[in-house]
């Protein structure tokens, strides 16, 4: 965007600011995609799927927003994740097959069906037409501080919805009866079975839970950020946002912060050049992070118990 | 008796693949009795247990509660008419509070809403109800198992039980909370509860049931009041033929004098954390010698076997086998230069569970040229051998091309056996080599070793059993702390004086200074 920005002593506060500002734009995706990382987790499915559903929900998004409007779009977008969440359910769960095998599968088949519909729908493989994004909002009185203003001033709702949904989560996980039941069968499926709980459909739930948020992460990317679809705009965020789900230790609110350290890395990475240093080095910089961040976080992060356990009942 | 019984079955018969697990049962469980269900391993207790709880569907047979016949299609039919289990294994969720462990699947919330604090109010006043000490905030990892015994029991509760079954609960509790656990279930039955308890432990039966019921091969083989059974009685019906108590452990008479076999010599290993779990531990096990280690578990046993096996690097002090240095070398060379390892965990480190029976017996073995032809194995030649080897020792399988996982613990024990006895080792380095065993099982295994010792093998035996350390044993040594505290030769100690050695609150050596050597 503006690789010509010089981060120095000084800089103005708007600046900042507005450095700020696209590091919150930019962790949306990661923070949205990484709370239904919890979710499907918790439950005890890993999904690294996660890169193909933001695939799936970014084009099929923008077809959506193309055709019926942005917040249509993004309905298209989240649901057609789910979809893709759903196959990754079926074979993972129903059908016990490795779940990083069949996420892996995933990945490989959302890239392939998308360039297979763009050529059908928009005669490109590799891009979609422009498409109209939601009206933006303001935060009322918070905007008329000038050096609040880039943060709170012009933002998509979705940006808005993100943060909303990390309190929402803590609460849906910690404080309904789905929540703890969910957790159940992500720490002791066998436990949950022998209590009546129903471990299949709890899997399932967690599991298109992070298929809807990953979908419309892909949607916010194509309708909200760039209006419209361009291939590999989605950039491995969805590994990004399963390491940032790790690092903040499998809670929504852990999510949330890493999501942010992320994002921050990610909008420096693109608005600061530093003399003498090639730019391709300071763009790797999130991945850096993601990996110096995930070998720093084995030893204190704690996964649910019966993560990435397929469960089978026995005896019978 | 006149009453009638709470609980009826008539001519039950469960098989599996290739086994009858339960044959024609016919048993009456009275109301608010305390009955015991005693059986060596495999004789079908488990089973039986699962079919009153609903977990599986008899072949033939009936079950009639109160007068009524019933049928379960699973656990929660059977919680519907107030049938619980306790499992062998916990089906507890560690990172849970105890609340959110009882409540799980029967939460009561409004509206979807789960409310933690009321959850705990709620175990509260049922623990007090019962007399039952637990916190209902505290999280289940952090609990004793005896206390996660309670969190199960409670569950059960919690779900309106009337009939509480419980799968051997006292296998994994240490004597302490075994009390603890029989107080507990005495207050139920004066709450009007109807217990089902399975053991093969005959002393506990025998304190605490009201009825006793032996199974034998999946059958009754008799119900007998608590009051008119003897120890020896019962283990006569489980096992079918008299049991010894009082082991025969002749002198074994040698040429001249006894040689030293396996020596260790100021032997530090460290254990967890870097800490030093083993520290300047000297012994050496003799010929014709059954050498025992006895304390408390976690006083560095454990790590005195890994390093002697190569299992666990040493900081310190050698390991001699026949003036051999064997330290630090691999555990496949300590083997093949004749140490036989009876693992203390027999199926983590003593078997592969889902390989068959002859794999298993194999392992070990695999590198021997005279299994080989040309670069395959000789699996006619194997199998040969393994079936003449489970024949010696007794292992009862359907098919050595099954999977291990299926064997009782017993059968696994004398299959681990069977293998490290067949290498015609000098020396035998057992760990715990009966636990979880039932009464024929652990007469086996006692049998071999003091057979070994009369062929003239040096065998080191380490127990958290003193009585079998006791029994066994030629010479004894405490261990507390990583050190050796004592020696002395069964029978010329009083069993106080030794559990204070085994506590730490007598000692022969010195003390190390500020409690670790630099
Ligand atoms: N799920 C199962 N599948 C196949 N065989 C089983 C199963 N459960 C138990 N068995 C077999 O049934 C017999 C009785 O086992 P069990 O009831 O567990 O005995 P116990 O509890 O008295 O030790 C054993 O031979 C065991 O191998
Ligand atoms: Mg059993």
């Amino acid at each position: 965007m503006h690789p010509d920005l010089i981060l120095a002593a000084g800089v103005s506060s708007p600046a900042i600011a507005d450095a700020v500002a696209s590091a919150i734009r930019l962790t949306t995706p990661l923070l949205l995609t990484a709370l239904g990382a919890v979710f499907t987790e918790r439950g005890g499915v890993v999904n690294i799927g996660l890169e193909g559903m933001m695939i799936f929900g970014a084009f099929w998004s923008a077809w959506g927003a193309y055709t019926y409007g942005p917040l249509a779009g993004l309905a298209i977008g989240a649901v057609a994740g789910a979809i893709m969440a759903l196959v990754h359910a079926i074979v993972s769960v129903t059908f016990r097959v490795d779940q990083i095998v069949s996420g892996v599968a995933i990945n490989t088949l959302a890239y392939g069906l998308v360039r297979v519909a763009s050529q059908a729908l928009f005669h490109s493989a590799t891009t979609s037409p422009s498409v109209p994004s939601l009206p933006r909002i303001d935060v009322p009185v918070l905007d008329q501080i000038p050096a609040l203003q880039p943060l709170m001033a012009n933002l998509s709702p979705l940006i808005v919805f993100a943060f909303v949904l990390v309190p929402v989560s803590w609460w849906v996980l910690n404080r309904t009866v789905f929540g703890l039941r969910l957790r159940s069968v992500g720490e002791n499926p066998l436990a949950a079975d022998t209590l009546g709980i129903n471990v299949v459909l709890m899997r399932y739930s967690g599991v298109l839970i992070s298929g809807l948020l990953a979908g419309l992460a892909g949607g916010y990317l194509a309708v909200e950020q760039t209006s419209m679809y361009v291939e590999g705009m989605t950039a491995g965020r969805g590994f990004v946002a399963l390491a940032a789900m790790i690092f903040g230790n499998w809670t929504p609110v852990g999510a949330m912060f890493a999501s942010l350290l992320f994002g921050l890395a990610d909008s420096l990475s693109i608005r600061v050049t530093i003399p003498h240093v090639p730019y391709q080095f300071v763009n790797s910089l999130p991945y850096i992070l993601t990996i110096v961040v995930l070998a720093g976080a084995v030893g204190h992060a704690r996964a649910p118990a019966a993560d990435g356990v397929p469960y089978e009942r026995s005896g019978e | 008796m006149a009453e009638t019984p709470l609980l009826t079955l008539t001519g039950i018969t469960k098989r599996f693949p290739g086994v009858v697990a339960n044959r024609d049962i016919n048993l009456a469980i009275q109301r608010g009795e305390i009955h015991a269900i005693v059986g060596e391993n495999g004789a079908g207790k488990s089973t039986l247990m699962r079919i009153i709880a609903g977990l599986y569907q008899p072949d033939e047979g009936q079950i009639i509660l109160d007068g009524r016949r019933i049928q379960m299609r699973g656990p929660r039919d059977a919680a519907r008419l107030g049938i619980g289990m306790v499992h062998q294994h916990f089906m507890l969720i560690p990172r849970f509070t105890v609340a959110e462990n009882i409540v799980l699947g029967e939460e009561h919330a409004r509206g979807g809403i789960f409310s933690p604090r009321e959850a705990e109010a709620r175990i509260r006043e049922l623990a007090a109800q019962y007399q039952f000490e637990l916190d209902p905030t505290e999280l289940v990892e952090n609990l004793s198992v005896g206390a996660q015994q309670r969190v199960e029991l409670l569950k059960v509760l919690y779900r309106g039980a009337s009939i509480i079954i419980l799968d051997e609960p006292t296998a994994v509790l240490v004597p302490h909370e075994v009390e603890e656990l029989f107080a507990n279930l005495q207050s139920l039955r004066q709450a009007g509860k109807t217990i089902i308890f399975i053991s093969h432990k005959l002393d506990e039966v025998l304190e605490i049931a009201d009825r006793i019921t032996v199974l034998r091969a999946g059958r009754v083989i008799g119900t007998v009041p608590a009051s008119q059974a003897t120890k020896e009685q019962l283990a006569e019906m489980m096992v079918g033929r008299p049991v010894l108590f009082h082991l025969e452990k002749p002198p074994v008479k040698l040429g001249g004098p006894p040689i030293g076999v396996l020596e260790v010599r100021d032997l530090t290993v460290l254990g967890a954390h870097r800490r030093e779990a083993v520290s300047g531990v000297s012994f050496v096990v003799r010929q014709c010698e059954i050498l025992g280690v006895a304390g408390v578990e976690g006083n560095g046993q454990t790590e005195l076997v890994e390093g002697i096996m190569g299992l666990r690097p040493v900081a310190r002090g050698k390991v001699i086998l026949l003036g051999r240095d064997i330290t630090g070398r691999p555990p496949s060379t300590i083997r093949n230069s004749g140490v036989a390892f009876i693992p203390e965990d027999r199926q983590r480190q003593g078997l592969v569970l889902p390989m068959s029976v002859w794999e298993n017996a194999m392992l070990g073995y695999h590198r021997a040229t005279e299994y080989r032809r040309g670069v395959f194995y000789d699996l006619g030649r194997i199998k040969d051998r393994v079936r003449s080897l489970i024949r010696t020792y007794d292992v009862r399988t359907p098919d050595i091309n099954g999977r291990v996982e299926t064997l009782s613990g017993g059968n696994q024990q004398k299959l681990i056996l069977a293998k490290e006895m067949s290498s015609s080792p000098t020396a035998i380095v057992a760990s715990q080599p009966t636990r979880g065993l039932d009464v024929g099982a652990t007469e086996f295994v006692w049998q071999r070793l003091l057979a070994a010792r009369a062929e003239g093998l040096a065998i080191l035996l380490v127990s958290a059993d003193l009585e079998e350390v006791l029994a066994l044993s030629d010479r004894v040594i405490v261990m507390y702390r990583g050190q050796i505290v004592t020696e002395f030769v069964p029978g010329t100690l009083p069993a106080t004086t030794i559990g204070e050695y085994m506590l730490g609150i007598r000692r022969d050596t010195p003390a190390p200074v500020g409690g670790e050597k630099a």
